[in-house]
């Protein structure tokens, strides 16, 4: 006599989604790893002058499951053909046969790779960033792409935009249906639990506005100086270049130029601006001049907003200093925003960092160190902080 | 479905019957008929009817169905849990052949897990359902406890995961020593065990250790068994159905599915494979009388070391590869000199083999946990080690030095209270 009992759970016409919550809980560990490696997909040297279409591939840390296990140098047994000789090489990407559930080398298998355009990583990081103070001035005006207008929706999206009401209407909408599917086929209509399914979720479509802004200029200005060393360099330049993306990004509209300085200064083109190989002594007075200059002749602060950027390593020549302090005050004045950037500086003398910030009191006047390359996100946050102190 | 339950049972019915005769005792089983959605819910919560809410699971599910999505591995035939009665699901697209062999294959791991010694002496059989609904219960409450909530649960879910394979190895009938008095039992090998019996955590989070220690010792004798337990499915699956009389269309598609099953992997080891070889061979040398002695007592490190044979070795092709820089380099072949060094590479990288042995030596006045990693040739993987640590000391809440080796030397991973890493020679 036979004992095996079959149960067919078909014959429950409830859909049974029991892994829905820890589904969705991992994807927002997900999304959160991705935003904080962010930033430091930004600090590789190898997206600078990158097109914005270029897809770059992130490896998402923060979801592996770690373990004590052991490293790949061990050895172990796999089945071949028969032809395997003794020191053949058979591939660097050789699979662990005995990598089993729950135990082992299981390292590989944990990685993740998303591939994503540099494009969304800005929109991704840009989301909370703006040009602080942004005074409303006079005469002509900028458009401001402002992504804030809902219009409509759609079935993907991302979770910030998950659209609530919309998505439990779809869900009764859904529940309704069998209800009434139920019914004609004249079987019992109780439905006990009728949780949410991937097809129930709606999102805000958004879309792109643009808004009518003040007038904008930015003046880039680099130390490109024989005390600023290759690395010093291309962390300016990538700082630089997440700056001058996100200005062409948030505004459609901006004047941006270029200053590159050494003992003289020189307003260049962007290309230059991001190639040029300098060297000679540094009097930062020069770079800070220059952007004066410039602003005097084409950007009126009374009818522009004005924001000046400024990158070295701090390391001025003395007999400078009292110059540079007076120029920076001067920039203060004029503009909505002078922010210095410090890059690796030498930590045995005081640099010009130390002496602006001493000197200089006005609120709009923002000092960082960058001396890892990992900080320079965390930098540009700082200056770029919305509603800052107040601002627009 | 192109059959009806009626047919599975006619089937059930002489599987069962053919079992029996054959000498396999088994719990009493039953099949429940479940769809591909729901198939891979189970196989991410390992076939229990609950288990306790976690991301890790979500994430089970997402590789298990990109992985079919990609047809980088065929959908499931099997999924039986370790259960009395025995609980084993069917999924519904199957066609009938397929259910008629997994039955059949269900057959021999449930009669596995009734008699292999592991299983015996480490599980108890009775309880495995409800043991799972009872850790989900307890930890559902407390994630609904506003004094605890769901980041505290997670937190402490995700450090005893970590470490949820440092439990005792022996495995054996009967209640874990107490040691009343407050000196340490060292060198304990069980760091959970460790922690329960002596970190100052919160008594919630000791439940949650002890409960993700229990599963895991419920899931070792699986993790010991591999491929001994497939090995065995697929030997009486294959004898079974040659007794069924199968119609003509069923017993070709029968001998393929077979031989896709026990085909050996190019360059990775399928224990089905490997583990139906062996039980062949032995069968024929020894008769039948001896594999189920073997189903009895062994496990994969015996098993391999005892019985995998030179001609076995060269008819599989095993060989033997270490990793030199990026590239790996084929050390031994199946020949005379190499067959043995084969053997016992496999027999000690299976299984438990295959998880660092970690042991607390001693705890400092200050509470620093000092463990040491018995260093057997096999280096540890350090950025796992430092992340493993950091979980240790959630649970532990004192510092924690890991002694190891690496590279030739003497190599040390201090992590302190904040979870602040720092290494040296």
């Amino acid at each position: 006599m036979c004992m095996a009992i079959f149960r067919d759970m078909h014959s429950d016409p409830v859909e049974h989604d029991r892994s829905i919550e820890d589904r969705r809980r991992h994807k927002k560990l997900v999304e959160k790893a991705i935003k904080d490696n962010l930033a430091d997909i930004l600090s590789e040297e190898s997206i600078i002058g990158e097109s914005k279409n270029k897809k770059v591939k992130i490896p998402i840390r923060g979801l592996k499951e770690y373990q004590f296990i052991y490293g790949k140098n061990t050895k172990g047994v796999a089945s071949g053909d028969g032809t395997e000789k003794r020191g053949d090489r058979i591939g660097s990407e050789k699979k662990q046969g005995m990598g089993q559930q729950g135990a082992g080398n299981q390292e590989g298998e944990e990685m993740y790779e998303l591939e994503i355009t540099i494009d969304d990583i800005l929109d991704y990081l840009f989301e909370d960033l703006e040009l602080p103070d942004m005074d409303r001035k006079k005469t002509s005006e900028i458009l401001v792409e402002s992504s804030k207008k809902r219009d409509g929706y759609q079935k993907y999206g991302i979770r910030p935009r998950l659209a609530k009401k919309k998505t439990v209407m779809e869900k009764i909408k859904r529940k309704q249906a069998r209800k009434r599917a139920l019914r004609e086929m004249n079987l019992p209509v109780d439905i006990e639990r009728f949780p949410f399914v991937e097809d129930d979720l709606r999102y805000f479509r958004i879309k792109k506005k643009f808004r009518r802004e003040s007038n904008a200029a930015i003046i880039c200005i680099m130390d490109i100086s024989g005390s600023m060393d290759n690395t010093k360099k291309f962390m300016a330049r990538s700082f630089f270049y997440i700056l001058s993306r996100f200005i062409r990004k948030k505004y459609k509209n901006v004047q941006v130029a270029f200053v590159a300085h050494t003992t003289t200064a020189e307003e260049v083109n962007e290309y230059q601006f991001f190639h040029r190989v300098e060297s000679g002594g540094t009097y930062i007075s020069s770079g800070l001049n220059k952007a004066l200059e410039i602003i005097n002749t084409r950007f009126n602060p009374e009818n522009w907003n004005v924001y000046a950027f400024y990158v070295s390593d701090g390391d001025n020549w003395s007999e400078d200093d009292e110059r540079t302090i007076k120029s920076a005050k001067e920039l203060c004045r004029v503009c909505n925003l002078f922010a210095y950037a410090e890059v690796m500086p030498n930590s045995y003398s005081m640099t010009i960092k130390g002496k602006l910030t001493k000197e200089i009191k006005d609120k709009n006047f923002i000092a960082v160190s960058v001396s890892h390359k990992n900080e320079l996100w965390d930098g540009l946050k700082t200056m770029l902080k919305k509603k800052q102190k107040g601002g627009y | 479905m192109d059959y009806s339950i009626k047919e599975l049972m006619y089937w059930n019915d002489k599987i069962e019957k053919i079992a029996k005769d054959f000498g396999l005792n088994f719990y009493e089983q039953e099949f429940e008929i479940v769809s591909y959605e729901e198939m891979l819910s189970y196989e991410a919560y390992i076939g229990m009817p609950s288990r306790y809410p976690h991301w890790s699971f979500g994430k089970a599910y997402e590789r298990t169905k990109t992985l079919y999505r990609y047809n980088l591995t065929g959908l499931p035939y099997e999924m039986v849990i370790n259960s009395n009665p025995c609980l084993a699901y069917l999924m519904k697209e199957n066609t009938l052949l397929l259910q008629i062999l997994t039955m059949a294959h269900i057959y021999a791991h449930n009669d596995f897990f009734k008699n292999n010694r592991l299983f015996k002496e480490g599980t108890n059989a009775d309880y495995t359902i409800d043991m799972f609904k009872r850790h989900a219960n307890l930890i559902r409450e407390y994630i609904k406890d506003p004094s605890i909530g769901y980041d505290e649960v997670e937190r402490v879910i995700d450090a005893a995961h970590a470490l949820k394979l440092q439990v005792k190895r022996t495995i054996y009938n009967g209640k874990d020593e107490e040691t009343q008095d407050s000196k340490y039992k060292l060198p304990e090998e069980d760091l959970l065990l460790f922690i329960i019996k002596y970190s100052d955590i919160e008594d919630y989070k000791k439940t949650i250790v002890e409960m993700i220690r229990e599963e895991a010792l419920y899931f070792i004798p699986q993790i010991e068994t591999k491929i001994m337990n497939e090995g065995w499915a697929s030997f009486w699956h294959y004898k079974i159905l040659k007794e069924l009389d199968l119609p003509q269309g069923l017993y070709l598609e029968f001998i393929k599915r077979h031989n896709d099953v026990v085909a050996p992997h190019l360059g990775g080891l399928n224990p089905y494979y490997v583990g139906y070889k062996i039980f062949e061979d032995l069968e024929r040398r020894y008769g039948i009388k001896k594999i189920f002695e073997v189903r009895d007592v062994d496990r994969d490190s015996s098993f391999i070391r005892r019985y995998l044979t030179l001609e076995l070795c060269q008819e599989m092709n095993l060989f033997e590869y270490v990793k030199r820089d990026s590239e790996y380099i084929i050390k031994e072949v199946s020949d005379d000199e190499g067959w043995k060094e084969i053997r016992d590479t496999l027999s000690n990288n299976c299984g438990m083999g295959l998880v660092p042995y970690i042991q607390v030596t001693d705890v400092e006045r200050d509470r620093t946990l000092i463990l040491e990693h018995i260093y057997d040739g096999r280096e540890l993987l350090l950025e796992y080690a430092e992340a493993t640590l950091k979980h240790l000391v959630e649970l532990w809440g004192h510092p924690v030095i890991l002694k190891t080796q690496f590279g030739g030397k003497e190599y040390r991973i201090y992590c302190d209270e904040k979870k602040s890493i720092k290494r040296g020679v």
